[in-house]
């Protein structure tokens, strides 16, 4: 089957910072990929060049089959994308629910009574009920990651991208989360998922990428990726060679620290 | 977080109204009787000022839905009240058609220019939309004080032949002019409450919040502000062919004057409240308030007009409605949607 998503040379810079260089990827109907990389890699930057807040240098991507390149971010979004920010953008002088009935009304074009449903349903999965009539601006940090993913939720996306919802999450809410990412797959939803919590992305994602200087340095399933001897020079400073010697020397359960 | 199965969606309502707003709409229309009974209680010399009170309103509600809710924080919008004005003068002038004819005619004309107009600025953003709006707006008294036929610098003024045609009385004249600017506050009002509730009125308060956000949820931020800035100018050359049509005389000074209709309109908004319905009428009120009592202190009014900015501005930054609304909750227009879950 045709991949979702499909990038191809993808680059950009900002003057003399190249954050994508030369960037393939393919994304699977269905897929959970999972996206690591130090600080200031340039994840959050290849979600504004998918989504289209970002434009590109060089390169082409498409989603479900269509060249989406020079489309601009609204109607990308209409077309099935969502997407969580790493730092909230909400809505604040709206309510809860209004902020995630506006991105319903908009990005899918609903009718206004299945918007409501739809956030409603929404807001009750991401915990968000009590607070459905409180303005945006006045909720704490991790009510906002929340309806980052409540908003995006309710756009009933193709694609569905994540900007480190877990971070700041409490061990228990953090279970809660994996399960209720592991529920949205289940409907079909195609996702990549940026996250430094190692634990609730290898739960969740069926591939690995990471992200460092532009390029990706691994593509793999999530064990392997983060065992891959480039990933552990990037994460712990150790060239790759001898890190490669020491996953030879068979070392289990080396996990990567976040 | 609670994970809930997918079969079993909760049963909702949303409404607009809550008890604040039933409150509000109740104490808007009584004020609204009071208002349109005016001209059986009020002199002469009082419903000129109140005529002049319901044009700031609407002119405000209009400029506060282009920079509080749509991000255009235009000071040109002069433009469009002189504009009004000219119109409604030369249609009445060479056409022989009663002049309140003129007054949809005016809008007309304003929101056609406003659509070349608002191409080019969008090219611009946020000071540099600002300084170019200002910019375009200054093209128009140039421009009318080169037309002899609109009589130049010295401008034009209706002659009492054409006065008479609107209503042969003098009484039932300044009593439909007094209707007219209540009708067009309240019908702007009206219009701006009607679509806020739409979802348009949605993208609107979204792009006035978090444009990155509203352009990732499938928001065309660059179409919703087009047809904003036109239907704004529609109305505000409608309002504009009214304020003249009550001063019987247009000059491209007074006609096309950014203190009047620009700046006067900025402070009355920003002290309201910029970003919510109240705000512009809150701020008109607090305007001529002051402008009534200091009317005799020449140049003070100025300085105490600042005085009072500068104090809001610090104590209330979201002006005397935003201050008012965050303390106590309280709303007059049913605009929030609020749901409550049955189950």
């Amino acid at each position: 089957m045709a991949p979702i998503l499909s990038l191809r040379g993808v680059s950009r810079s900002f003057g003399a910072v190249v954050v994508a260089r030369d960037l393939d990827l393919d994304l699977a109907e269905g897929e959970a990929l999972g996206m690591l990389g130090p600080n200031g890699a340039g994840k959050s930057t290849l979600f504004g060049l998918i989504t289209g807040t970002l434009s590109l240098n060089s390169g082409t991507i498409s989603f479900g089959g269509q060249d989406i390149t020079h489309i601009p971010a609204a109607q990308r979004s209409r077309l099935g994308m969502a997407r969580s920010f790493q730092v909230p953008q909400p809505f604040s002088g709206m309510t809860v629910f209004e902020n995630c009935v506006a991105a319903g009304a908009f990005a899918r074009n609903q009718a206004e009574r299945a918007v409501y449903e739809r956030a409603a349903y929404v807001l009750d999965q991401c915990g968000l009920t009590a607070k459905a009539n409180v303005k945006a601006g006045t909720l704490t940090l991790l009510d906002r990651k929340r309806l980052e993913l409540a908003r995006a939720l309710t756009t009933r996306p193709r694609l569905l991208l994540l900007d480190e919802v877990a971070g700041g999450l409490s061990e228990p809410e953090c279970a809660i989360l994996i399960e209720l990412i592991k529920d949205i797959r289940t409907t079909g939803v195609s996702l990549i998922w940026i996250e430094h919590v190692i634990h609730a992305l290898v739960a969740v994602v069926d591939r690995v990428v990471v992200l460092a200087g532009g390029v990706f340095i691994a593509d793999d399933t999530p064990q392997r990726a983060i065992q891959h001897p480039k990933v552990v020079e990037v994460y712990m400073g150790i060239p790759a060679s001898e890190a490669a010697e020491t996953a030879a020397a068979g070392s289990e359960g080396r996990h990567v620290p976040a | 977080m609670t994970v809930l199965e997918a079969s079993s969606p909760r049963a909702i309502s949303v409404r607009f109204s809550n008890r604040s707003s039933r409150i509000g709409m109740l104490v808007v229309a009584v004020a609204l009787l009071f208002c349109a009974t005016a001209p059986l209680w009020a002199d002469r010399s009082s419903l000129r000022l109140y005529g002049e009170i319901y044009t700031y309103v609407a002119l405000a509600s209009l400029w506060n839905l282009l920079a509080g809710y749509a991000g255009l924080v235009s000071v040109g919008q002069q433009a469009f009240v002189g504009l009004g004005g000219y119109v409604l003068f030369l249609l009445a002038l060479n056409s022989g058609l009663n002049p309140l004819i003129g007054i949809p005619i005016a809008g007309l004309v304003s929101g056609l220019i406003a659509i070349p107009i608002i191409f080019v600025l969008l090219r611009l953003r946020g000071a540099y939309f600002t300084i170019g709006s200002w910019v375009v707006a200054e093209i128009f008294p140039q421009v009318f004080q080169q037309i002899p036929a609109v009589g130049g610098a010295s401008g034009i003024s209706l002659p009492a032949a054409v006065v008479k045609s609107i209503a042969a009385s003098r009484d039932t004249r300044e009593w439909l002019i007094y209707w007219l600017a209540l009708a067009m506050a309240v019908l702007t009002i009206g219009a701006i409450v009607a679509l806020l509730r739409t979802r348009w009125g949605l993208a609107l308060a979204a792009i006035r919040d978090n444009e990155l956000a509203a352009r990732s949820n499938g928001m065309d931020v660059n179409r919703t502000r087009v047809v904003v800035f036109v239907a704004a100018a529609v109305a505000t050359g409608m309002v504009g062919s009214l304020i003249f049509l009550q001063k019987l005389t247009v000059t491209p000074v007074a006609a096309f004057s950014i203190n009047d209709w620009t700046v006067n309109i900025i402070f009355i908004t920003v002290i309201g409240g910029i970003g919510r319905v109240e705000g512009p009428v809150i701020g008109t009120a607090v305007f001529f308030l002051l402008r009534q009592f200091l009317a005799d202190f020449g140049s003070i009014y100025i300085i105490v007009l600042g005085v009072v900015a500068i104090a809001i501005m610090l104590k209330a930054p979201r002006g005397l409605w935003g201050f008012l609304a965050d303390r106590y909750g309280w709303q007059v227009f049913p605009l929030t949607r609020r749901v409550v879950f049955r189950n």
